[in-house]
């Protein structure tokens, strides 16, 4: 146990890091598309971390977590983005 | 962390993997933040849907592989289910950003998609 106490923090933070840049790009995006965009960037970071998260606890409770954040990741975007396309998002 | 020491080979190699895919997910977020046109922007996300997703599974199929001495490739179904939907996503995403721009009036390149003119040069 050597290398992973300090990788796995390590690889945290720069996966915080890029929530924060996408964060950034969610609140300072010119068009709805931009946000959008950012949101789901925001998902799929999210769900990284919860990845490594569950190596770091030695826990399989974070996959379900994952995987969960994956799929309300897909059905958000998704929506919105046949919001953006139609105006409403069951036609 | 838990009692569980993976032996040293399999530290490095969980270790390089999962650094990997947290500076592709960085990478991909600082572009999202610093590409100027929303065209270019919708590129950089998908570094992180299959470089940085697929490093970081596999490190978890590794960890858990050791933790559990079982082969454990449930972590793939994460990449997998990602692998189908992010494009989806992307697809909708750009073609509402088309559909919102060509309403603007705003100058996109033609002959993407079929509410084009007819007229329209295909490669323009």
């Amino acid at each position: 146990m050597t290398v992973l106490p300090w990788a796995l923090p390590l690889a945290l933070c720069m996966l915080a890091l890029a929530m924060v840049f996408a964060l950034a790009r969610l609140l300072r995006g010119p068009t709805a598309q931009d946000r959008v965009l950012a949101l789901d960037c925001m998902y799929l970071d999210g769900m990284l971390l919860m990845l490594v998260l569950g190596i770091r606890y030695g826990s399989g409770h974070y996959f379900e977590a994952a995987l969960l954040v994956a799929l309300f990741g897909f059905v958000g975007s998704t929506a919105m983005a046949k919001f953006l396309l139609r105006g409403e998002v069951i036609e | 962390m838990t009692g569980f020491t993976p032996p040293l080979w399999a530290e490095i190699a969980i270790a390089a993997l999962v650094l990997l895919g947290a500076a592709i997910a960085m990478v991909g977020s600082l572009g999202l933040l610093r590409l100027p046109t929303y065209f270019e922007r919708v590129h950089a996300p998908s570094i992180i849907a299959t470089m940085g997703c697929w490093c970081i599974v596999h490190a978890s199929i590794l960890y858990f592989s050791l933790l559990g001495r079982h082969l454990a490739i449930h972590p793939l179904l994460i990449a997998l289910f990602v692998a189908i939907t992010v494009p989806v996503t992307t697809i909708f995403l750009m073609r509402a950003a088309l559909f919102r721009a060509r309403r603007a009036g705003l100058d996109v390149p033609r002959g993407v998609s079929r509410t084009a003119a007819p007229d329209a040069p295909e490669n323009s």
